[in-house]
């Protein structure tokens, strides 16, 4: 038996539910507008698995550099909480990440620590351990953190980064998002190891796993992870248990592909669902309902103006295309 | 002025940029062994420190991402490979990531890295350890391409790139590490994508990329003899390519050869031959003509071998074919063997 940890302060567990919120109602919003057609970039949504990033990113306190696959409108949303950014970036506007030249799959803001996304599958992770690398020499105090999902884990980029970082002994942070698919090719019909987490340990670092789908939970492991990754020099695997409610691409559902059962999903996951756990969890610290309201209320109207100003802001001209092959001089 | 050669010139170009900037690193399987890349980071390691020239595991795909993550966050790498054939291993990283960053990210960024990668031949190097594969490189946006030829541009080009806050491939032939030159002792830069006379002259343009120009110099003296007067020009840079300067050679000379040291199927001779065909139609007195490497994977037997590379021979057979010339009596003539410097192994 294990002793319920310390709770959280109330602050903490109100950003965490925020964070929470801000990435769910985004998505909920690109569902809404993406038949209007102008968001034209393909989708991985998040919903269901915020909690991981979101959980992760918080720990982290802003000293993350992240990295993360197409999958990463929570990380991102986790990490800048900028949503203009975002929705710019999503209607392919000049005021997005990229001016519209990324979209979904190339989300990034360096400047405020969400480095780079990227749309094939494991290359984010060996990026990220030469960011390991640069913080070590150059003393910044910062993190890398790779978030990727367990098809990842299938490529042996994943492991040869484990390799490297472990070697170099760098505190890099990697966060295996595990919903349990590729596509819809589950984990056992693509990897021998029983376990991710076990075969993982033969590299020098430190490996967790967390089927809590908890966001409070995630940010405690992090917490703790990150800490011992910086005191040992060396890297720490998450393996975080999670579902993807949606379709792999795309804003609907996907129960008719047939290769996962409705009913289990809502019984193992969709019932326990990490934000309106923490929303329960904001209740029973005598959070009132009206205050909750409040809180998600000002988000949503946040997210609205971001969504009203993305539609109506420029759109790249046609001189914007052969510009910025090569870094331009600012 | 002092003389160097080409692997002393890239020594000292990387040696010179480590000393200036404290952000410049290098790495790479085998860097700081004995053997040294053929010299070029010779020393490095107990100038530097282990933690700015260092050896990694045989893993490119992922070294070159590190690299990337490196470079985008304050760093300035350069990754050696000692044969552009084990480059192919680091293409998904140089093709999916490296090269679209800047593009993807509103062109705001910066990614100071610099890929250097050696052009094996000789000694029955064979089928994998002998690739140049120009084109694979220059058909990406997003990447400069560089290959030069001389101890001097070595060293100013590789400055340039090191300096350049955008990817660089810098391509060594093996043969020109011996190449012997003066080379100025102080830091210089020779700007990318500004191409080279090599050598002046009249009748025929011959545009040589690497070791072909070592080629081609040996060519244009065989033909001075009979009164032909050839121009070389050495693009030095593939990737921005100095189309100006081989359009006016051309313009002047009335016509061409490419001498690639790759293959010529969808080559970079290809892209070549068609920008000076389409830039100098109306100038040209003959169709734009490629020398370049057998169709063949490389045969590591000598005599085949022999039959595979191009060499002065076959660019003064082109020659006299365009001008309608008489094939000389070459028997006379002292071709480059590489059994006078290299007898192997590697
Ligand atoms: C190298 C590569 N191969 C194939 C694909 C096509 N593809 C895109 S996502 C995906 C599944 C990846 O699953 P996982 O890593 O578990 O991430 P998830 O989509 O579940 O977040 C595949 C096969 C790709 N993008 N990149």
């Amino acid at each position: 038996m294990t002793l319920d940890p310390e709770p959280l302060p109330k602050t903490t567990s109100i950003q965490l539910f925020k964070s929470l919120f801000l990435a769910r109602r985004s998505e909920e919003y690109i569902v809404k507008h993406y038949p209007e057609n102008l968001m034209r970039t393909p989708m991985h949504m998040s919903m269901g698995q915020e909690f991981v990033s979101v959980g992760v990113c918080a720990a982290l306190e802003g000293k993350a550099d992240v990295f993360a696959s197409y999958r990463s409108h929570a990380a991102f949303l986790a990490q800048t909480h900028d949503t203009d950014l975002f929705f710019s970036e999503l209607y392919g506007r000049s005021s997005g990440t990229g001016e519209g030249k990324g979209g979904s799959m190339h989300l990034a803001s360096p400047g405020q620590g969400h480095i780079l996304s990227s749309g094939v599958v494991a290359t984010q992770i060996p990026v990220a351990v030469g960011a390991g690398f640069a913080n070590m020499r150059l003393g910044t105090g910062r993190t890398a953190v790779v978030f990727f999902g367990d098809g990842a884990a299938d490529a042996g980029v994943f492991w040869e980064s484990l390799n490297v970082a472990a070697l170099y002994r760098l505190p890099v942070m990697f966060v295996c998002e595990d919903n349990g698919y590729a596509v819809d090719t589950p984990r056992e019909a693509r990897q021998v190891p029983a376990s991710l987490t076990e075969a993982v340990k033969a590299f020098v670092c430190d490996s967790y796993e967390d089927d809590s789908g908890d966001v409070e939970s995630v940010y405690r492991l992090a917490r703790g992870a990150v800490e011992k990754a910086h005191r040992e020099r060396r890297p720490a695997f998450l393996n975080v248990k999670c579902c993807r409610y949606l379709e792999h691409v795309g804003t609907g559902d996907d129960w008719h592909w047939g290769y996962r059962d409705k009913a289990a999903v809502e019984r193992e996951w969709i019932s326990r669902d990490a934000l309106l756990q923490q929303r329960v969890r904001l209740a029973s610290l005598q959070m009132s309902e009206s205050a909750i309201v409040a809180v998600e209320d000002e988000i949503d109207r946040a997210i609205r103006a971001s969504v009203a100003k993305a539609s109506q802001a420029p759109i790249p001209g046609p001189e914007r295309l052969y510009a910025g092959v090569f870094h331009e001089k600012a | 002025m002092r003389k160097l050669d080409y692997a002393g010139a890239i020594r000292e170009a990387m040696a010179q940029e480590m000393e200036r900037d404290p952000r410049v690193f290098v790495y790479g399987i085998g860097v700081p062994t004995w053997s040294s890349i053929f010299g070029t980071t010779k020393g490095l390691t107990e100038q530097f420190g282990p933690e700015r020239c260092f050896d990694t595991p045989i893993c490119e795909d992922t070294m070159t991402g590190f690299g990337l993550g490196a470079a985008i966050r304050g760093l300035r790498p350069i990754h050696v490979h000692i044969r552009v054939d084990f480059m192919i291993l680091a293409t998904n990283q140089l093709l999916n990531m490296v090269s679209n960053y800047i593009y993807s990210t509103g062109g705001k960024l910066k990614v100071p890295l610099v890929v250097r990668a050696v052009v094996g031949r000789g000694w029955g190097q064979g089928a994998q350890h002998s690739k140049s594969l120009f084109s694979n490189f220059t058909h990406i946006p997003g990447l400069k391409v560089i290959a030069p030829t001389t101890a001097s541009d070595v060293k100013g080009m590789l400055t340039a790139a090191i300096r350049d806050d955008n990817p660089v491939i810098c391509f060594e032939h093996r043969w020109l590490y011996w190449a012997e030159e003066e080379v100025p002792e102080e830091p210089y830069e020779v700007p990318l994508g500004v191409g080279r006379i090599l050598r002046p002259g009249r009748d025929v343009t011959v545009v040589g990329l690497s070791w072909m120009n070592v080629e081609a110099r040996l060519a244009a003296d065989i033909l001075y003899k009979r009164g032909v007067s050839v121009e070389i020009v050495d693009p030095r840079t593939l990737a921005p390519l100095d189309e100006d300067l081989i359009v006016e050679s051309v313009k002047r000379t009335g016509r061409c050869i490419v001498a690639d040291c790759d293959w010529v199927e969808s080559g970079f001779s290809a892209e070549l031959a068609a920008r000076i065909s389409e830039k100098c139609f109306g100038r040209l007195k003959a169709p734009v003509k490629r020398i370049g490497f057998a169709h063949t994977p490389c045969p590591t037997v000598r005599e085949l071998e022999n039959e595979f590379y191009p060499n002065a021979r076959t660019i003064v057979r082109g020659i006299e074919e365009m001008l309608g010339l008489e094939a000389a009596n070459l028997d006379g003539e002292d071709f480059f063997s590489h059994e006078r410097r290299f007898r192997g192994p590697f």
